[in-house]
């Protein structure tokens, strides 16, 4: 049955030379707060444009941020000691992988796009050639 | 309903002319592998084969058979690839002025497609991932791989996209794209038959097992290892295999992701790589470049690890360098991940992206040289043996570094814009593919051998190979490099200018010496069946290796280790050998193993159905066929009874027979 | 005070005295495997948002996220989908203690949740097609209807693997193996609410801010 922490240490669940994985109850219940506020956040204010575009966008992406950390933490129970530490070396790899996908695609896509940009008609070409490229 | 609407709701777009009866050469081809199909399959049931292969191989998990099944899978399509580039050879080698040759362009462009497509993803990656799948398992002193049954999948998706490119030959036309079918070109657009869809289908089946094979590979290294076999005593060879399989895990989805949206904009008529409404052709590009650099160091890594392996066997020390080995490996798989745009520095993205990535690019080969010293001062007064993977090692290292030099050239993105697309770019390629993988899977294939099948190579004809390979290799590329540089480009079916024809008929020669060494290869396996009581491996450690797999019978039993070892040291058969082990001779338990299934090939043949439906507009096939994927995936998992246990009497009767064969060979 | 202590070559130990048995049956590498799994399912997520990234302003003088995107339903369909973590979550606690009735029931209106997240998607799928705003309109609106529709089909399949787990629930109770199994789907589950975060923000709520 349950053990004085409210978590069996089921052999199912871990493998050999793992430490418990799945946390408390009480980080469950503060995940799912935490999720709820951090969606109704940004929907509100996209929806009542209550701030400036820029500040808006820094703020739902920050969010965004924290309620993936939220998850993360409190319902995948990510720590450095489930599998050995394996599946946050695994997860933070990944991230910089995403990283490096979806900021060097953009990146490298921007400089494609200014500069092979579809050249205007031949008469508008002479100005054009003097256009920085970066 | 008319009966052409009829008949194109039965068959899609397959008709009548779907099948070139009018191409002598591919009728040909298709009669010769008609009557040799046909002759195994008499012979198989004449022999009364068929419960024997598919209850011993087809649906075996275990690892042993699953990577043996690989590489034959390897072998063959390499006999199908490089009847391809013979065919280019010939082409190039006498279409100048007048002479249009045998091949018309259509033709041609369809060939260096499949040519390419074949070697990496239906050659170079099944030999290697059978490879790590044979060996890695036993050297890290496991049973199995973590999935057995996903391992058996993985392989028989591999083999279904295989023969959906074979299919292509007979029913219908392949890509005429290159190897990477590029967009715009490979839109519906531009490509609207069947070819691009082949080869779409075809990698995405096969690419579903490579990720779930690679993903089996890593949690085996990571959960799987022998208890004191800690990370850092590990053989190199798992260091690489387990680096090279991250990197595939990071890499493949991002050329599913690729093929699928091209296979929406061909299907759908979405636009993402169109010209039209929006489209980025150019995303195509850079998202398979992604995929497309990463890959080639998901090839090399483990052939790098095969090296070290021999190396050190064959010197009779331990490998150089260890922890600086493992840190190369682990930089360049990071490395690997920062240097796509350079096969494309011509597309236009500014000299402030081409020169991080060339710079990243050029970066990336010292790692590589750190390994190239260690193997040489591996090798520094060892007492070197001199056999036939220690000569291949040897090769590698004189032929791959000049690949490796032309590479750090072609960094410079103002050289490549002399050299892209150029034929000193494909020489470059084929030189560091042939160089440092082609010998590698040769090394390592004559290596463990004798491992996998109780008996060597035979060393003659594995010299003939070795020497048709080598010499064959830089009588072929060599002059391709030259008119590389002279300024030839890649993918031509015929040239105005004949006086670069002697260079083209010398690279013809080439390649005809490296036919005379793959049959080298082949008669090295049939020799060595027919003589295989003279050159049998008694002892199980014919090479006197230092890894785990060495301490295991030829073949190891079913279940590797009676016992699962203890490691002490790193090279822990070497330690096991030196410090007095003893084989354990009684109390014997039983072995709990994972039960052979049909469901993986049941799966990868449905999903061949699926392709080639799809592939022809065969609806109702394609709606069946997914439809029988999703019930025949759902009704495995209800089968929880797939395990089984080998009695102890049975363990002690292996193993007292093992005992007597080392008391023999002794 | 020291002592060298000479050990006969016998007292090196060579092999376990049994036989390594994880769990009866497995060999505790499912929980770590089908976490790698998701993070390749994460990279061909991350592929779909780069190429979003990219044509996410080719509109090709069609329809602009501002005039298709019903920031409403869609916080509608936000709220179902986080419910049915939150719903799992509440499934975890009745597995751990075996109590087969209660975590039937959690999964069984996890699986609810999702199938009207599901529905809704469909909806606005649709509708929007019936308007014109298709999938083939612009190059914006193919990433827009991939992006979305492949999260969608991973639910859906969550929702198909949810169905099987009941049945093999009440088929076979809390065995280890559908233990194993119903953590997979936790992780699976809680996965795509992850991903939707990213698609709601970077996707919706961006696109019309923008």
């Amino acid at each position: 049955m349950n053990a004085a922490s409210g978590d069996p240490v089921d052999p199912a669940l871990h493998s050999h030379g793992d430490t418990i994985g799945h946390g408390s109850r009480r980080s469950y219940w503060i995940g799912s707060f935490l999720a709820v506020i951090l969606t109704a956040i940004p929907f509100w204010l996209v929806m009542t444009g209550a701030v400036d575009g820029v500040t808006t966008t820094a703020l739902i992406f920050a969010c965004a941020l924290a309620q993936i950390v939220v998850h993360v933490v409190c319902f995948l129970h990510l720590d450095t000691r489930s599998e050995g530490g394996w599946t946050l070396l695994a997860f933070l790899f990944t991230c910089v992988i995403v990283v490096l996908t979806i900021g060097g695609s953009v990146w490298v896509m921007y400089h494609l796009n200014v500069n092979m940009m579809p050249m205007p008609a031949a008469g508008a070409g002479e100005h054009m050639s003097t256009m920085s490229r970066h | 309903m008319t009966s052409h609407s009829l008949s194109k709701t039965i068959f899609g777009r397959l008709t009548w002319e779907s099948f070139p009866v009018h191409e002598p050469i591919l009728l040909s081809t298709f009669i010769v592998v008609a009557l040799g199909g046909l002759a195994a399959v008499v012979l198989i049931t004449r022999y009364r084969l068929w419960g024997y292969l598919w209850s011993e191989w087809f649906t075996s998990v275990d690892h042993k058979k699953v990577g043996i099944m690989y590489i034959v899978l390897g072998v063959v399509m390499l006999l199908r690839g490089f009847a391809d580039a013979l065919m280019m050879r010939l082409q190039q080698a006498i279409a100048f002025g007048p002479n249009e040759g045998y091949l018309p362009a259509h033709h041609y462009d369809q060939i260096f497609t499949a040519h390419g497509t074949i070697m990496i993803f239906f050659v170079a990656i099944p030999l290697v991932v059978g490879i790590v799948n044979f060996v890695m398992p036993l050297q890290i002193g496991a049973r199995d791989v973590a999935f057995p049954f996903l391992n058996n999948l993985s392989f028989w998706l591999t083999a279904a996209g295989a023969i959906l490119v074979m299919m292509s030959l007979f029913i219908g036309e392949f890509a005429r794209t290159g190897w990477l079918s590029y967009a715009p070109l490979a839109g519906l657009a531009y490509s609207p038959d069947t070819g691009v869809d082949y080869y779409l289908w075809s990698l995405q089946i096969a690419g579903v097992g490579t990720t779930l094979s690679a993903i089996n590979m890593v949690a085996t290294i990571i959960k799987m290892r022998a208890p004191g076999m800690t990370m850092m005593k590990m053989p190199v060879f798992c260091w690489t295999a387990l680096c090279s399989n991250v990197l595939a895990i990071a890499i493949f989805p991002a050329l599913t992701a690729a093929f699928f949206l091209l296979m929406l904009d061909r299907y759908v008529g979405t636009n993402f790589f169109t010209n039209e409404l929006g489209g980025a052709p150019m995303m195509y590009w850079n998202m398979v470049w992604i995929w497309g650099h990463p890959e080639v160091y998901v090839l090399v890594l483990p052939a790098f690890g095969i090296y070290s392996e021999i190396t050190a066997t064959f010197s009779g020390k331990p490998l150089f360098g260890y922890s600086s080995m493992v840190y190369a490996t682990v930089v360049i798989t990071i490395l690997s991940y920062l240097v796509w745009l350079h096969h494309f520095f011509t597309m236009g993205a500014g000299p402030t992206v081409n020169s991080f990535f060339g710079i990243a690019t050029m970066v990336i080969s010292i790692p590589t040289g750190a390994k190239i010293f260690n193997w040489l001062f591996t090798m520094y007064r060892g007492d070197i043996r001199f056999e036939l993977p220690m000569m291949w090692v040897v090769a590698f290292m004189l032929t791959f570094t000049v690949g490796g030099m032309t590479g750090v050239l072609l960094a410079i993105p103002p050289a490549d814009f002399v050299f892209h697309n150029s034929l000193f770019l494909v020489a470059h390629f084929h030189n560091v593919i042939i160089g440092g993988v082609v010998f590698a899977l040769f090394a390592g294939i004559t290596y463990w051998f004798p491992k996998a099948f109780g008996f060597k190579l035979d060393p003659f004809w594995g010299k003939v190979a070795f020497w048709g390979w080598v010499i064959g290799y830089w009588v072929a590329w060599t002059p391709i490099y030259v008119v590389g540089l002279m300024g030839t480009t890649r993918r031509v079916h015929h040239f105005d200018d004949p006086s670069i024809q002697p260079y083209f008929v010398l690279a013809l020669i080439g390649a005809v010496i490296i036919l005379v060494g793959i049959l080298g290869f082949v008669m090295s396996i049939v020799t060595g069946i027919v003589k295989r009581r003279s050159l049998a491996d008694p002892t199980g450690d014919p090479w006197h290796g230092r890894t785990l797999e060495w301490s295991t019978s030829s073949p190891p039993p079913p279940y590797n280790f009676a016992f699962t070892p203890v490691v002490h040291e790193l090279d822990a058969w070497y330690d096991m050998k030196t410090r007095g082990y003893r084989r354990p001779l009684s109390d014997y338990r039983p072995v709990h193993m994972p039960k052979g299934t049909g469901a993986g090939l049941i799966l990868a043949g449905l999903a061949l159905f699926l392709g080639f439906a799809m592939v022809w507009y065969i609806w109702w096939l394609a709606a069946v066929s997914f439809a029988a994927l999703l019930v025949v995936a759902v009704g495995h998992t209800f089968n929880y009874h797939r395990d089984f246990f080998i009695p102890a009497e049975t363990v002690a009767l292996i193993e007292t027979e093992r005992t007597r064969a080392l008391t023999q060979g002794a | 005070m020291t002592e060298a202590i000479i050990q006969a070559p016998e007292a090196v130990t060579w092999h376990l005295a049994e036989n390594e048995d994880h769990d009866h049956g497995g060999n505790g590498a499912t929980i770590l495997g089908f976490w790698i799994y998701l993070m390749s399912d994460a990279l061909i997520f991350a592929s779909l948002f780069a190429m979003y990234g990219v044509v996410s302003t080719s509109f090709a003088g069609g329809p602009v996220p501002r005039e298709i995107f019903d920031l409403p339903l869609v916080a509608v369909n936000t709220a179902f989908l986080l419910a049915s973590s939150i719903t799992f979550g509440a499934a975890i606690p009745h597995m751990e203690a075996g109590r087969v009735g209660p975590t039937q029931l959690w999964l069984a209106i996890t699986g609810l949740l999702g199938a009207v997240f599901v529905g809704i998607e469909l909806y606005e799928f649709s509708h929007l097609i019936a308007e014109g705003a298709g999938p083939q309109r612009s190059a914006f609106l193919s990433a827009f209807f991939t992006l979305v529709g492949t999260h969608g089909a991973h639910v859906s399949v969550g929702l198909i693997w949810i169905a099987a787990m009941l049945v093999q629930l009440g088929q076979s109770g809390l065995i280890q193996e559908n233990k194993r199994r119903l953590m997979c789907l936790s992780m699976f589950w809680h996965f795509l609410d992850i991903i939707w975060i990213g698609v709601f923000t970077f996707v919706y709520l961006f696109g019309v801010v923008r």
